[in-house]
């Protein structure tokens, strides 16, 4: 990797394979075209310079055929390109059922990730070999942009959103990770590194980071702790839903729409109440805006997450 | 008010022996109240190359602190300057750049009118202009903005602690100037075409013109409205684009790009049509595909609006619209490879020669095609997901706005130099100055992909050690580059005092434009030239050529 001279960035993960592939065709194809512009160019620039005894005779000021045909011919090469990369996108950005799922929390000037198991660090993410890793992405304060150049993968981390994004990394060793939006004043040392390691090199890993408490048995205890269990509980004397296995359902609203029950839909259930009701309750739900930093409002998520899977969806 | 001009246009003609513009009066106020086309031509012309300077010096100072790793600049200056770089050298020398100066001076000359249709608009054009750069200059001298020229929110409404709220105004202000002169432009070339010049006669620059004023017409309201929404949150908290009121941080950059992609076009569609008057003239032969040359402008003209979330593949829009935007862009780049082809075909069976205005002209294509393929692999979905934000785009968009557009500036700069000043420019000088632009340019810019597939991201003061090679390259380049574009400045002055003197037709071009003296006199033309002709009627075989007005000239 620390080459004098370095041409090409690391490939270490499937996607990673995915994208170099489709580059290293696009950049062939550049370079063909690029070079038959330059060769007609110079041909013609030494065939008719002026003086040159070349026939002139018969010149061609326009024709149609060649014309519809040139442009046929490159509408059909765009569309295979198009088609070629809209498919992978759609492979890139649906994450698949994920192995493990992290936390990221994009800060201005630091990355801090938060694992399941409710290990931390800052500006570092280790992560297992061969394991479709799942990250979703918060950010506190201006948007960002995660990307780590030998994953070929990137998201821009959005205030008042919640993005997710995956990977399965193939090649362990240390790579770079960077924040490529601007964010302010060390936008440019906003970096860090991850840690690809073999499955037990991991396991050791996160054994040594000394944590009792899971990232969702923390998420528990804000729970209890901002009052939501008094509303979202069996034994509850408000009407409000029980949270048990809400997550990955469709939830009916109010007005008659239908939401999908992802992360970015239990945030907005948090910060952003008034908006939306759930249907067949009543608008009761206090906004926690301003209540709950991001990694605590992901430690929440986390928690509902976490509790119960056996529900009937559609409800 | 257009009805006077169109007046004054057809009625009491000059005496035979009309002056020149430039010594028909001499006083100062002559020039800041002229309502001369040319003249309003010249004063933009000193106002955006001193912007062309400034923004120029800032570029010198970012390339010289990513020579080394550690830098020269603070960390907050390098962001302040990137932000100037790209703000004054986007608003305030190539949007204006071509239509304000060639556009303004020619459009008139090429439809055989004798000025725009709103002198006086052209005028309060130059001056709402200025008073935009005065704005930007003082967000420069109290330190400058540090969002990088995007503005994006939240960045820009509630974090950023430099001059954004005037470096928005500036840009508010700006917009007005745009406005009014593409306004100026579309009704000049709607209104004012001299007998016979029908559309499909009409020079290819002036359809490049006339392509860019309808987005210009279009598009920058929009901006105007965002700047002002930007400025006002930025000052009372309106929360329009704060999540924490319920806004979205994601909507200025729909609006932001929805002026901002098509401004991409704003800056290239005059240099594609000042590419196309000088290659058809230096090989001598008509350009190839006329009418295609005129659908692919209009039709990037129109498609320009349809693919602004391309900027914003990787932001959280929905899988689908970002798959939409992608189309879209790779339908954008048909019509660009469509003129690609045709300028090239336009060499075959000419009769060739190479100055200067040719070597900028050949560079401008060859450069336009690096910069285009790799818009199409910006195009590409995953490929965009990988190197947005990194170098690769920064690359990319200065191989079509610094290689292909300033190239085109340079072009059409030594092309019409005889016609606006009556003196030759020295061509040996020119030549090489052409060939150092080119060379200067790759060597500055073609690193720029190699450290952005690396990953190096844009808007950093500072990188990993292991990129130092490629950025030394690339900082070496810039030096060059600059001497590249300060040369013409010394022998363009040179040559207005010992120039050699030009006749009315120096290149023996087809344009109306040629048919009067140069320096064009005051009222442009004696009577209002009657057009037979579609332009470019060269002919290789026999060296001779037709002018639009049909008079031909042998050998
Ligand atoms: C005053 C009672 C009350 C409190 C306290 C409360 N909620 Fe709620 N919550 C409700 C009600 C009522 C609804 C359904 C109506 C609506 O959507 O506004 C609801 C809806 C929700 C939903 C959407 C449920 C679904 O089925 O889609 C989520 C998620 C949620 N709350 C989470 C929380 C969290 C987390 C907290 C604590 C930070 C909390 N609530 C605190 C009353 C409460
Ligand atoms: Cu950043
Ligand atoms: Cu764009």
């Amino acid at each position: 990797m620390y080459r004098w001279i370095p041409f090409w960035p690391d490939t270490a993960a499937v996607n990673a394979i995915a994208v170099n592939n489709i580059y290293i065709a696009e950049l062939a194809l550049s370079s063909l075209i690029t070079l038959t512009v330059a060769f007609m160019l110079l041909t013609f620039s030494i065939r008719y310079r002026r003086g040159s005894t070349a026939s002139r005779a018969n010149l061609v000021q326009k024709t149609w055929h060649f014309e519809v045909g040139w442009t046929t011919a490159t509408l059909g090469l765009f569309l295979i390109l198009f088609v070629y990369g809209a498919s992978m996108y759609i492979w890139l950005y649906n994450p698949p059922p994920a192995d493990e799922e992290i936390y990221v929390v994009g800060k201005r000037w630091m990355w801090k990730a938060e694992h399941p198991g409710g290990q931390r660090e800052i500006d570092a993410l280790h992560v297992p070999i061969d394991k479709t890793i799942r990250l979703v992405l918060a950010s506190e304060d201006v948007i960002h942009s995660f990307f780590v150049p030998a994953f070929r993968i990137k998201h821009d981390v959005v205030p008042g959103a919640l993005e997710t994004i995956w990977f399965k990394a193939n090649k362990t060793g240390t790579f770079r990770l960077a924040c490529t939006q601007f964010c302010g004043l060390q936008h440019a040392t906003m970096a860090g590194e991850v840690v690809v390691m073999s499955g037990p090199d991991y396991a050791r890993w996160l054994g040594d980071q000394g944590v009792r408490e899971s990232f969702a048995e923390q998420g528990s205890e804000l729970f209890r702790a901002h009052g939501c269990s008094g509303c979202h509980s069996e034994n509850s004397t408000v009407h409000a839903p029980l949270l048990d296995g809400v997550y990955g359902t469709f939830v009916h609203m109010q007005d008659g729409s239908v939401r999908f029950a992802d992360e970015a839909y239990l945030r907005d259930c948090i910060v952003n109440p008034r908006s939306f009701t759930v249907a067949g309750y009543p608008p009761v739900m206090p906004d926690y805006a301003g209540q709950l930093g991001e990694d605590e409002l992901l430690k929440v998520i986390a928690y509902i997450k976490s509790i119960g899977s056996k529900r009937e969806t559609g409800r | 008010m257009s009805v006077t001009t169109v007046e004054r246009a057809s009625a009491d003609e000059p005496p035979e022996t009309e002056p020149s513009y430039l010594t028909a009066e001499n006083t100062i106020s002559s020039w800041l109240l002229t309502r001369d086309h040319k003249r309003i031509a010249l004063l933009f012309f000193a106002s955006i190359t001193f912007f062309f300077f400034v923004g120029g010096m800032a570029a010198t100072l970012m390339r010289l602190n990513l020579a080394t790793p550690e830098g020269l600049l603070q960390p907050s200056v390098y962001n302040r300057m990137f932000t100037m770089h790209g703000i004054i050298m986007v608003w305030f020398f190539l949007i204006p750049s071509i239509p304000t100066t060639f556009g303004n001076f020619f459009i008139p000359l090429m439809i055989g009118a004798r000025d725009l249709a709103f002198p006086r608009v052209n005028l309060g054009s130059w001056y709402v202009f200025n008073l935009s750069g005065l704005v930007v200059l003082y967000s420069l001298v109290m330190g400058g903005a540090d969002t990088g020229w995007t503005f994006y929110t939240p960045l820009s409404t509630s974090f950023a602690n430099g001059y954004v709220f005037a470096a928005a105004m500036a840009v508010f202000i700006n917009g007005f100037s745009s406005i009014m002169t593409s306004l100026n432009f579309v009704v000049t070339i709607h209104r004012l075409r001299a007998p016979g010049m029908t559309w499909m006669r009409l020079p290819l620059f002036v359809w490049g013109i006339y392509s860019v004023s309808v987005v210009m017409l279009t598009a920058t309201p929009v901006l105007t409205m965002d700047t002002f929404l930007l400025a006002v949150e930025r000052f009372v908290g309106t929360g329009l684009f704060d999540p924490a009121h319920g806004g979205d941080v994601l909507l200025w950059q729909h609006m932001f790009w929805f002026y901002s992609h098509p401004a991409v076009y704003i800056m290239i569609l005059p240099a594609m049509g000042v590419i196309s008057e000088i290659i058809p003239c230096y090989a001598r032969r008509p350009i190839f595909g006329y009418a295609g040359m005129v659908i692919a402008l209009m039709a990037i003209a129109i498609l320009s609006f349809f693919v602004w979330a391309h900027h914003m593949f990787v932001a959280g829009i929905s899988i689908y619209s970002a798959v939409f935007f992608s189309l879209m862009t790779f339908f954008v780049a048909v019509p660009s490879a469509i003129k690609v082809f045709n300028w090239t075909v336009s060499l075959h069976k000419g009769s060739i020669s190479f100055d200067a205005p040719m070597l900028y002209a050949l560079g401008f294509v060859l450069l336009f095609t690096v910069g285009g393929v790799t818009g199409l692999m910006l195009a590409t979905l995953p490929v965009d997901v990988d190197v947005h934000g990194t170098y690769f785009v920064i690359a990319h968009f200065h191989y079509i706005m610094v290689g292909a557009t300033v190239s085109a500036y340079f072009a059409a700069l030594h092309y019409w130099w005889p016609k606006i000043t009556g003196r030759y420019y020295p061509e040996g000088w020119a030549r090489f100055s052409a060939i150092l632009t080119y060379v200067g340019f790759n060597f500055t810019f073609f690193p720029q992909f190699i450290l952005g597939y690396l990953g190096m991201a844009r808007r950093s003061y500072t990188y990993p050690a292991d990129w130092q090679s490629w950025n030394l390259l690339s900082s070496a380049g810039a030096s060059i580059l600059a001497v590249a574009y300060a040369l013409p400045l010394l022998y363009l002055g040179w040559s207005l005092i010992w120039g050699r003197k030009a006749g009315p037709n120096p290149w023996r071009a087809t344009g109306l434009e040629w048919a009067i003296a140069s320096p064009p006199p005051e009222h442009n033309f004696e009577r209002t030239p009657t057009v037979t002709l579609e332009p470019y009627s060269y002919d290789p075989e026999h060296g001779s050529f037709v002018t639009q007005e049909g008079r031909s000239h042998a050998r």
